[in-house]
């Protein structure tokens, strides 16, 4: 049963917060600033990561190991896995986007624990910093995004340590917001409102946070343990002392795997928020989008040891995890297909959000296929660690993640600011971000069935040419930024007005003023049954007596 | 009629695109096999659901201006039990050819250790394998015993040990068409031994041994490199398989054996 309006008066708490744009370098409690500030620090930390996934491409224009130091390459891949996961897609997909809507969703000031909502926040830019930085101390961590034992506690101790150090702020940073979105989505919905009638991304959220809050800790745990290896030279996974080095892979990936779903998940949701909106048609199929979700959060509890077929796991384990793994494609296609159905038939705009979020479906089918592939034990044992899996997490994490990032700005930048981005801009940017992708990460999936193992600075010479195609491809997408962060900053000074609902939307974000007011609404927080009712004309009803306790 | 086009065309472009290395063991064939299957699918789905998406955004799109709304359905039960269980299936159908698949590499035979080996375990309990581990069904066809090789890796090479004749090579030499068990064990960090012509890999692990067995069927030299990140010289640390006649790999034994007594 919901319970009532949240804090009934927080006015005066936010109005000691700075005003102006000072607010977002604050410990603002408002979590619109909190999406915000999560939006631009990840973004700052994704041009860092793209730099250095620059670098790496620059490296292997070549076959020799001729830009950079050894060594320093396998810095540079670490802290490229490192950033874009826990700096970027992570706390942007979930903190940025869940802190902005999910109290508009489900009716609410603002989340269940402001404060937590803060602390969350505040734990990445030092963490960041911490992480870089430490390649100007004694050398950043070199043992991969895995620092898998006992390369990492070979490799030299100080990176290794800042290292582990960021990631478990980073990780309590999730759990902090986890348990944030849980509360919110569960306990702080506006009366009336009932769950089955909330908009998919709050399910999205609440399945992430399932598996942030089950599967974060044991991350913690392990790197904890990883340290006092690396410190204490204790004999946790050390091989010499007599620990067990798979041990710590399975611990890692009970994180890991369920981490992609962390960076997924969410994009789902706002996807199923996305098109309907732009298609003018309700979501199809609500209730199996709801239920492949959890499906999904079950499943990706349960699949970790595919990371290990070629470990010398057991027979048996091989077998299940290929099954299970491969079973996830199930509620996963589920979406796909709802969302094509829900393409079909519409009133569709072809507008830049819809471009990426259709980008998405054709990236995320192509890295869906190679990843029921890859869940194949006999088929897993060439590619497992070649480029190919390199090609299908990209395809996975930025094919899929990255461009609704993309297509969630272009949809919520009118909410959050009041201006409209500049469409043409907008599709020309989609365009060479849509090419330079594909072109750079295609190529990938040839390289790693003919030969090219992954995380090498130095190559046989026959894979020259396709990777200089990679290379070019990796260029457009740095190339691609650039339109970007001019639309951004032109639209925020000089782009058009856009209104309080430029989309016609009918979630309850778009049903008060861009940007918002402190308290979301000015007035009752709207009671939206029908997130989706698109073709129905229906008005929301505005909320009469219920909730008013002053 | 769509749909019809679209198999067929996948199913031609399984059978004639080759995006795979030359095959050099008796497990390649049946890898490609597998291969063949799932690019087929794969290549049905991706065009498929690319072509529906790309179909509805030029059908659909609204024309400028226009306000109006799309029709207003929400759902079709059976449309979703439809596309639940067809993938169900093709999942099912995917998941058994592949446990087939893995079953014909020798994958699933229990992990025996041969006499000959025993001397290699040295105390620990566990030996773990990979694909092809345990005597392969080719070597119970040919009554040929497994020609057993001892590989160490440390950073940055291979070192390979024949117990017969106490050979100790930075190359592995290998007659063709004869089964080779591969005993692995890692001196430091985790590596993986990865012949992409012979569709195998497996980590050696330091403090836990585990087993490779394959045939090679194709005379030939083949790179060996290592798949595991294994610190900064991770991307040079190769070797090379040679396949070669029973004669020229009987002739480099002979010169490289220490114990001549031993006939091979």
């Amino acid at each position: 049963m919901t319970i009532s309006i949240p804090p009934s008066n927080p006015e005066p708490l936010k109005s000691l917060q700075p005003k102006g744009w000072m607010r977002y370098l604050s410990f603002s409690l408002d979590h619109k600033v909190i999406g915000l500030q999560y939006m631009v620090c990840g973004f700052i930390f994704y041009l860092i990561g793209g730099a250095l996934a620059s670098a790496i491409r620059i490296e292997l224009t070549s076959p020799m190991s001729d830009f950079m130091a050894r060594d320093v390459y396998n810095q540079v891949l670490t802290l490229h896995g490192t950033i874009m996961i826990f700096l970027w897609i992570v706390p942007v997909v979930n903190g940025a986007f869940g802190n902005y809507l999910i109290p508009f969703y489900v009716g609410a000031r603002d989340m269940a624990f402001p404060r937590l909502n803060a602390v969350a926040f505040w734990l990445i830019p030092p963490a960041g910093l911490m992480l870089i930085s430490s390649y100007f101390i004694n050398g950043a961590a070199q043992s991969g995004w895995t620092a898998y034992p006992p390369l990492s506690i070979t490799t030299p101790a100080a990176g290794q340590i800042i290292w582990i150090i960021s990631v478990l702020l980073l990780g309590g940073s999730s759990i902090f917001g986890g348990i944030n979105f849980i509360a919110t989505i569960l306990k702080l919905r506006r009366p009336g409102l009932k769950l089955m009638q909330l908009p998919m991304y709050c399910w999205a959220m609440l399945g992430t946070s399932i598996l942030v809050v089950l599967s974060t800790p044991v991350l913690a745990g392990t790197l904890i343990l990883l340290s006092f290896d690396i410190v204490a030279h204790t004999g946790f996974f050390n091989p010499e002392l007599g620990g067990n080095v798979i041990v710590y892979q399975h611990l890692f990936w009970f994180y890991s795997h369920p981490a992609v779903y962390i960076m997924v998940l969410p994009a789902f949701g706002l996807v199923s928020e996305i098109l309907p909106v732009h298609c003018r048609k309700p979501l199809f199929g609500y209730t199996t989008m709801v239920y492949s979700i959890m499906g999904i959060v079950f499943l990706g509890l349960i699949v970790w040891a595919h990371h290990m077929f070629t470990s010398g796991t057991p027979p048996w384990m091989r077998l299940f995890f290929t099954i299970a793994t491969a079973f996830i494609a199930v509620p996963t296609g589920i979406k796909f297909f709802n969302w094509v159905a829900t393409l079909w038939g519409g009133r569709i705009s072809l507008n830049t959000a819809i471009l990426f979020s259709c980008g998405f479906i054709v990236n995320f089918v192509l890295g869906g296929i190679t990843g029921v592939a890859l869940a194949q034990v006999p088929f897993d044992v060439h590619v497992h660690d070649t480029y190919f899996v390199v090609a299908h997490f990209h395809y996975i994490v930025y094919g899929g993640s990255v461009f609704v990032i993309f297509s969630s700005i272009y949809h919520w930048f009118p909410k959050a600011t009041g201006k409209m981005l500049n469409e043409n801009l907008g599709r020309f940017h989609f365009l060479i971000t849509f090419i330079g992708f594909n072109l750079c990460f295609a190529p990938q999936h040839w390289l790693g069935l003919n030969g090219m193992p992954r995380r090498v600075a130095e190559y046989d010479p026959q894979f020259t040419f396709v990777n200089q195609i990679s290379s070019a491809g990796a260029l457009l997408m740095a190339l691609s930024t650039l339109p970007f962060l001019w639309n951004v900053f032109h639209s925020l000074f000089k782009g058009d007005e856009a209104g309080d609902n430029p989309w016609r939307g009918l979630t309850p974000e778009w049903l008060t003023s861009s940007p918002p007011p402190v308290e979301n609404w000015n007035g009752e927080a709207p009671l939206v049954t029908e997130p989706y009712g698109y073709g129905k004309t229906k008005v929301p009803e505005p909320l009469n007596q219920i909730g008013t306790k002053d | 009629m769509v749909s019809i086009c679209l198999i067929i065309g996948g199913i031609w472009i399984g059978n004639n695109v080759n995006l795979l290395p030359i095959v050099a063991s008796s497990n390649a064939p049946v890898y490609d096999e597998l291969f063949k299957v799932l690019f087929t699918i794969g290549t049905i789905l991706f065009v498929g659901m690319t072509g529906l998406v790309i179909y509805s955004l030029i059908k659909f799109r609204s024309k400028p201006g226009e306000l109006e709304d799309g029709i207003a359905i929400e759902g079709n039960l059976s449309l979703e039990i439809l596309w639940t269980a067809v993938p169900a299936i093709v999942i099912l159908f995917v998941g058994l050819y592949s446990y087939d698949i893995y079953d014909r590499m020798g994958g699933m035979q229990p992990l025996e250790v041969h006499h000959h080996e025993q001397h290699l375990m040295k105390g620990s309990e566990r030996i773990w394998g990979g694909i092809g581990s345990s005597s392969t069904i080719e070597a119970s066809n040919q009554f040929t015993a497994a020609l057993p090789i001892e590989l160490t890796a440390m950073q940055f090479a291979f070192i390979f040990h024949y117990p017969k004749g106490d050979i100790t090579s930075g190359e592995l030499h290998v007659p063709i068409d004869q089964p080779v068990n591969l005993t692995m064990e890692s001196k430091d960090v985790i590596h993986a031994f990865w012949v992409p012509e012979f569709r195998l890999k497996q980590d050696v692990i330091p403090g836990q041994p585990t087993i490779l067995s394959f045939t090679p069927t194709r005379i030939g030299r083949y790179p060996i490199i290592c798949a595991e990140l294994c610190g900064p010289y991770h991307g040079g640390m190769r070797a090379t398989v040679v396949v070669e006649k029973t004669e020229d790999y009987q002739q480099w034994f002979n010169q490289n054996a220490k114990l001549i007594d031993i006939e091979a």
